[in-house]
């Protein structure tokens, strides 16, 4: 702001004009989900019904019949197992049990990383050491050996357990994420004036902190999930699933096992492996929209774009 | 009403030094200052000068290392319930409205928080009465349409104006306002800060207007104190820092609002020297020389912030 001699003196005051400024735009452009949005909902919603209805599609997918190892026909849509198990029914029992695990182990993942790194941020001092030193130590232990090591190690391989052990594994990622945008949410003008407001210091971290964590809270369960699904998969593809395996990755061990590749049925492998790329797809494209949304570097793109588009018209 | 007295504040950061060990830093040294009910008190200084350390210190959103606040002379405990106590009488305006409202809760929850945690509605039906006279002393019209709002949906300077308004809920006799207009746009500028002016008259706020801005400071307020790194290097009454500046900074300052038809204002380190009345604690004029142990201060008789802090300074020397 700049003045004149003159008003230095005598600021004028008649001067101030009416405020005009309501028409910025920018940020309501913002609040629209994109395509990879709404194309990744979508998907992500088509495969949590079949996982939904799974028991009522597929009763018993590990039934056998005498015509083994069948190219896909109409009587076994996407053929047959090397024992004759039709593939569509397992394939849709497979999604049932990866959805399960890629949802509890999310939800896990964002409840752990939310007690050490949201909690350790918002406290500060001692417990930000410790939950900061323990998310470390996680973060640095190699992923995939204890994996195994802790499925070897435990007794009941059910798939909720296995579920627990993925996500005990690989919490630490997202709490470090959300350590770091808890400290910088905590440092926004809006925090300090709720405490000159003497708001209580819960009602600060519940109302006014936690909900603008919201949307890197929900891209930590998105990916927490499809981390979860993958790490499923491997596990279950080296033989250390929930026996009687429920899911895309045992499909693909049995189908390794009967050396499916080297007999040509391709029937019994491709779908399972589809699904998992499909899903772990639209997973990440949900991510995406949503980092775009959060990371304004990301965003400017998106925002012109639309702009772009409204000149246009 | 309410007389702020804040005297001998010092807030020492600790920073990360060179090698392992953590260094000090000295935000702000030594400032006393004194805001009457009805009075402005403008505070102005540079960039990193220390002022928003002052402003949070005022509001303890920081611990000051030393320094005494008092209200009235009356000093207030350190306790949760003696803070609420306090801050129900000293509130602060922040910068920028647009990080100081937060952007996932409506402007009827933001106002409404600080009139239930102070106790000054005891129904739905006063509430929303308060809400109301609220919003109208800030001048924002519609009222119920605006209070439904979020933030990110209202301009600039309507934001500024829930600020003020949320400042202006639990009913202080202080107001610290913390460049609450540097944010906005040049042509609501001077709506906002009459609006400070109308409501500190309407009230008999204390106001304290921190500011980079001489000008506004001259005409809103009666009396400025000149700060640069964490100290006060001059301050008295406004016409007379602004026409007749002793201290090299801040005839440099008056000279930085520029006016380019004028003749160049020239900056006299000895000035000072004409004026029996200043107190001048070093021999180095060096403008351009960071030495951060550079104090002057311009002492005026009616000033009481000055005359307390040389009287205890007179103290500590003969005792
Ligand atoms: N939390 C902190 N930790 C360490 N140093 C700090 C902290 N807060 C402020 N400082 C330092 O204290 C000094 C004064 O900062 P302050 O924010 O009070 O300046 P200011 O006068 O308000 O500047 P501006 O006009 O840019 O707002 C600066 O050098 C700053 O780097
Ligand atoms: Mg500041």
């Amino acid at each position: 702001m700049t003045f004149s001699q003159q008003e230095l003196a005598e600021p004028d005051l008649s001067k101030s004009e009416p405020d005009l400024s309501d028409e910025t735009g920018g940020r309501r452009i913002v609040r629209r989900g994109s395509w990879k949005f709404w194309v990744g909902i979508a998907i992500c919603a088509l495969f949590a019904i079949i996982a939904a209805l799974g028991p009522l599609l597929a009763p018993n997918p590990n039934q056998t019949n005498s015509d083994g190892l069948q190219a896909p026909s109409l009587q076994h849509l996407l053929g047959t197992t090397n024992i004759g198990q039709d593939v569509l029914t397992q394939v849709i029992a497979g999604t049932t049990g990866s959805v399960i695990i890629g949802v509890v182990a999310g939800a896990l993942t964002v409840v752990l990383s939310m007690i050490f790194g949201v909690g350790g941020a918002f406290l500060g001092g001692k417990w930000d050491e410790a939950s900061s030193l323990l998310s470390n130590v996680f973060l640095v232990i190699p992923g995939l050996p204890l994996l195994i090591i802790v499925t070897d190690y435990v007794q009941s391989r059910d798939i909720l357990v296995i579920a627990v052990v993925i996500s005990l594994v690989s919490w630490a990622g997202a709490a470090r994420v959300l350590r770091a945008q808890t400290l910088s949410v905590r440092s926004r003008d809006y925090v300090d004036a709720a405490r000159v407001a003497s708001e209580s210091t819960w009602r600060i971290m519940l109302r006014e902190i936690l909900p603008n964590l919201m949307p890197i809270i929900a891209s930590q369960f998105v990916f927490g999930a499809l981390g979860a699904i993958l790490a499923e998969a491997g596990l279950s593809f080296l033989g250390l699933g929930a026996p009687g395996g429920r899911s895309w990755g045992s499909i693909l061990f049995f189908a390794q096992n009967a050396q499916a590749i080297s007999l040509g049925a391709w029937w019994w492998f491709v779908p399972p492996g589809l699904c998992i790329a499909v899903l772990g797809a639209a997973l990440g494209l949900i991510n995406f929209s949503i980092d775009e949304q959060i990371n304004p570097r990301l965003r400017t793109l998106a925002v012109l774009r639309p702009k772009a588009k409204r000149g246009g018209k | 009403m309410t007389t702020l007295e804040a005297l001998h504040l010092r807030k020492d950061y600790r920073v990360r030094g060179s090698g392992w060990r953590a260094a000090r830093l000295q935000a702000v040294d030594d400032v006393s200052i004194i805001v009457r009910p009805g009075e402005t008190v403008a505070l102005v200084g540079e960039s990193g000068s220390g002022k928003s350390t002052i402003a949070k210190m005022l509001v303890r959103l920081v611990d000051a290392t030393s320094g005494t606040v008092t209200l009235d002379g009356e000093t207030i405990g350190q306790g949760r319930r003696a803070t609420k106590r306090y801050r129900s009488r000293v509130q602060m305006v922040f910068q920028d409205p647009f990080s100081s409202l937060n952007p996932a809760l409506t402007i009827r929850h933001q106002l409404t928080r600080p009139l239930r945690i102070h106790g000054i509605v005891h129904s739905a039906a006063e509430e929303e009465r308060e809400l109301l006279r609220l919003m109208e002393s800030v001048n924002l019209s519609p009222a119920k349409t605006i209070l439904a709002k979020y933030p990110h949906e209202l301009s600039g300077g309507q934001r500024q104006r829930v600020a003020i308004a949320r400042a202006l809920a639990p009913r202080p006799e202080v107001l610290i306002a913390d460049e609450p207009v540097s944010m906005l746009d040049v042509s609501i500028r001077l709506e906002i800060l009459q609006l400070l002016n109308d409501l500190k008259l309407e009230r008999n706020l204390a106001v304290l207007y921190i500011t980079h801005d001489l000008a506004t400071a001259r005409h809103f307020s009666s009396q400025i104190v000149v700060m640069r790194s964490g100290r006060v290097v001059e301050r008295g009454p406004s016409d007379a820092v602004i026409l007749n500046p002793v201290h090299p900074y801040t005839q440099f300052l008056v000279r930085a609002a520029p006016d380019p038809k004028s003749a160049p204002w020239i900056v006299d380190p000895n000035r000072h020297l004409g004026h029996p009345e200043v107190v001048v604690s070093t021999e180095n004029l060096e403008l351009t020389e960071e030495n951060t142990s550079v104090h002057w201060v311009r002492s005026w008789d009616d000033d009481a912030a000055v005359n307390t802090m040389l009287a205890s300074l007179a103290s500590a020397q003969t005792s």
